[in-house]
């Protein structure tokens, strides 16, 4: 193998090409990317980036020494615009063809829109800079969204002195994910500040000055931040014959034909750790699955199949939330430690008749790891989380 | 080589612990701690995953 192609310059990109040259590679190495930065760090733009507490350049993921010492043939601020895998070609927007052996697509997501105009979406750097500049204390906010990115923007928000109004579909924000009684603890955190949640509630149409409710109602706002999830960015390869399914399906190995392999956001792969395909918009899964792309496309056929505990955390006011593992989807929740009311807690979420996920706010790394372990370890629930602890059905 | 950690950078998600638990450990609120500055050779491979995967790219090898 002599050509390999890496599309996508952010975490996974970025890792899928440290790895090939960490494992040997010596060949011509590509990285192509849709921003024209250097590969940046994503979370912090929700959180000290939106806050003013940093400026852009802390968010770059390597020095660049460290970059140029990775012998890239480096191509920022372009698209690629379709991939030819009989011909084993990448085509690139500004007319470029790349020629490959190996291929790994890391093209990750954008911001999910809703119709209207005149709204902040929050996925790349050009978007936080943008609503940061637009954040001053009297100014009216909707975050349209009350998932995980709109809840630490509207902390952000509120503590930059905005009047935050809080919108989500859903009767309790984040119940499906983890559940409704975790779900609720992590809400009446906006509530006690006073930010102005309403659930249950549909957007119908943003503008710049406002959005629209399903029921008709308007709400006028300084500005409108939606944050209603995301979309793969797999376009590109339509025609491609690549599986394309929410993200590029993947199997155990983040093989997607091949000698073409996927990581990252855009990446459904199956998990044999939990026995079921998946699509993970995590920051150190990025990384992760970017490291075990490279490694199988290097060594075909002696490939070790993908199988992580998924990790994130999410900082809200002053909470810091960690989770392992596969929350949604559980059939149990039980606080297995600490106080849900205290804010100050562990959860553990049972699937089958297994620990398939723990979230924690606010407690000791060792307690959480333990956790990590029992997931990792496929513990049997009767096993691992004791009877006499009070048990709550899920949502 | 020696191990540099930026602990202001840190966002205490563990992952360095992970994957070298003889080199890093974390605080009671989750930020690394370096155990081990100059770790032994066959420590290096777990070190530069560590590196690779800490999401605050706070963590560096150098050439010493």
């Amino acid at each position: 193998m002599r050509r390999i192609v890496v599309v996508g310059a952010s975490a996974a990109g970025l890792a899928a090409v440290e790895t090939l040259r960490r494992e040997g590679y010596d060949g011509t190495l590509t990285l192509v990317g849709d921003e024209p930065l250097a590969p940046y760090d994503r979370p912090p733009l929700s959180k000290q980036i939106l806050a003013g507490e940093w400026e852009p350049d802390r968010l770059a993921l390597r020095a660049d020494d460290a970059l140029a010492a990775l012998d890239l043939d480096l191509r920022l601020g372009v698209a690629a615009t379709g991939l030819e895998p009989a011909g084993r070609t990448v085509e690139l927007a500004d007319g470029s063809v790349l020629p490959y052996d190996g291929l790994i697509v890391a093209t990750g997501v954008r911001s999910r829109r809703l119709p209207g105009g005149g709204a902040h979406v929050l996925r790349g750097l050009d978007d936080a800079l943008a609503l940061r500049d637009r954040l001053a204390p009297g100014r009216r906010l909707v975050v349209v969204g009350a998932g995980f990115l709109g809840a630490e923007a509207a902390a952000v928000a509120w503590r930059l002195g905005c009047e935050v109004t809080l919108l989500e579909p859903a009767p309790v924000p984040l119940a499906h994910a983890v559940g409704t009684e975790v779900g609720e603890v992590l809400t009446s955190a906006h509530r006690e500040r006073g930010v102005d949640l309403r659930c249950g509630v549909g957007v119908t149409e943003v503008a710049g000055d406002g959005v629209r409710l399903a029921d008709g109602e308007r709400i006028a706002a300084d500005e409108v931040l939606v944050a209603v999830g995301s979309v793969p960015n797999t376009e590109w390869l339509v025609g491609s014959g690549l599986a394309v399914g929410d993200g590029v399906v993947c199997d155990e190995y983040c093989a997607a034909a091949r000698n073409v392999y996927a990581a990252g956001d855009v990446a459904r792969w199956y998990n044999p750790l939990f026995g079921t395909a998946m699509r993970i918009e995590h920051r150190t899964h990025a990384a992760e699955q970017g490291m075990a792309a490279a490694r199988n496309l290097l060594a075909p056929g002696a490939g070790r199949p993908f199988a992580p505990v998924p990790y994130f955390w999410s900082d809200q006011y002053d909470m810091k939330i960690q989770a392992y593992g596969r929350l949604r989807g559980h059939d149990e929740v039980a606080v297995v430690d600490g106080d849900l009311a205290e804010r100050r807690f562990v959860a553990v979420y049972r699937t089958g008749d297994r620990v398939t996920g723990a979230l924690a706010v606010g407690m000791p790394p060792k307690v959480v790891r333990q956790w990590r372990q029992a997931i990792a370890a496929r513990a049997a629930w009767h096993d691992a989380v004791r009877t006499e602890v009070p048990m709550t059905k899920a949502s | 080589m020696k191990v540099e950690l930026e602990a202001d950078k840190c966002v205490a998600s563990g992952q360095c612990v992970l994957a070298a638990t003889d080199v890093f450990d974390q605080d009671d609120d989750g930020i690394a701690i370096l155990l081990e500055d100059r770790p032994a050779d066959e420590l290096l491979d777990d070190v530069k995953e560590a590196v690779a995967v800490c999401p605050a790219a706070a963590i560096r090898l150098v050439e010493q």
